[in-house]
């Protein structure tokens, strides 16, 4: 990690700050505004919209192997995804992904 | 309205917010062990669980500045992905907002995705209860959640620096993001927002400074609630 000792302070309490206002917001306002409906629909969407797109990337193309794809990790993200889906559990999503990706390590290398 | 009833009611949240200290626990072992790898030191670790109180904000965060991003952007993405809350707030806010300034403000410190999910289940449930005895209930049931966050993180950070090279720990962000988001996937909006999100990310993956991935959210956001409003019908 390339930052200096202020970056990662200005990004721990800029984080700090920004979403403790967005809990905030409603909670602490309470009477002035409501959402309206179009908007909380879309808010309804901001952890699945940006977490499948932040992970792609490194599921596809990681540092570790210097960007070349893996078949060790792609597995590994689609058992997890797939368990995921289908047992509606985190933990056995994390178990099924990990148990996956050191097999394919193991067995391929 | 007695003292006795709304203690019952803190209690009654306490119990329903438990079962969240098993989902709570691995991702703050994971978040403490990751940072620390990464080269936060203890005490930034801890800050950031200490100040954020949100799993899914902080890997963003972490992952955001492992790929070297500006700082300003690591700090939006991180909030882009924490924008929900104030979906969560404005739900909560008919509920909790006759209470005093003072018990609202700590509401919102520890409003995460448990608390509201707990809460707000109970608020449909018994929708006739008085504020004062919601508030004592919403402060139960966050509890669990807000405690082990941080008593995790601590034990994650601690551990963290005797983790060894071969168990590919650089690999655990990704598992546990696709962990939290899987579940999610309850609806074809749902659905139809994540593959958007993936496709367009991978699309835009040229742009510099993770840029692309704002442009794929944004969409993938419209994606989602246009969906939404179409299998919902003609509601407004």
């Amino acid at each position: 990690m390339t930052y200096s000792t202020i970056a990662i302070w200005t990004i721990i309490i800029g984080i700090g700050i920004g979403t403790y206002l967005i809990r905030f917001s409603f909670i602490g306002t309470i009477g002035r505004a409501l959402l309206p409906v179009w908007a909380m629909r879309l808010l309804r969407y901001t952890p699945v919209a940006v977490i499948p797109g932040l992970i792609a990337p490194m599921v596809l193309w990681p540092t570790t192997t210097g960007g070349e794809p893996d078949p060790a990790r792609i597995a590994a993200a689609l058992a997890a995804a797939v368990l995921g889906i289908v047992t509606r559990n985190v933990i056995a999503a994390v178990l099924g992904g990990a148990a996956t990706l050191y097999l394919m390590l193991y067995f391929i290398g | 309205m007695t003292a006795a009833t709304t203690k019952s009611d803190f209690w009654r949240g306490l119990r329903d917010g438990s079962p969240f200290i098993l989902a709570v626990m691995p991702f703050g072992l994971l978040f403490g062990a990751l940072a620390t790898e990464a080269g936060l030191d203890f005490f930034q670790v801890m800050s950031m669980s200490v100040l954020v109180i949100a799993g899914a904000a902080q890997f963003t965060a972490l992952a955001q500045m492992q790929d070297a991003a500006p700082v300003a952007l690591v700090i939006a993405a991180a909030l882009m992905v924490n924008m929900r809350m104030a979906m969560y707030s404005a739900s909560l806010a008919p509920h909790l907002g006759a209470a005093p300034l003072w018990q609202r403000t700590i509401a919102a410190y520890i409003l995460v995705d448990n608390t509201y999910a707990v809460a707000i289940s109970e608020y449909e449930r018994n929708p006739e209860n008085s504020s004062r005895n919601k508030v004592a209930y919403y402060f139960g049931s966050a509890v669990p959640s807000w405690v082990f966050w941080y008593f995790s993180t601590f034990l994650g950070a601690y551990l963290g620096q005797s983790i060894p090279q071969e168990w590919a720990l650089d690999f655990a962000v990704p598992i546990a993001f696709i962990a939290i988001f899987a579940p999610l996937l309850r609806t074809i909006a749902h659905v139809a927002a994540a593959l958007t999100s993936i496709v367009m990310a991978l699309v835009l993956a040229f742009l510099p400074y993770s840029l692309g991935l704002f442009i794929a959210a944004g969409l993938a956001m419209v994606a989602g609630a246009e969906v939404e409003r179409r299998t919902a019908g003609r509601a407004p």
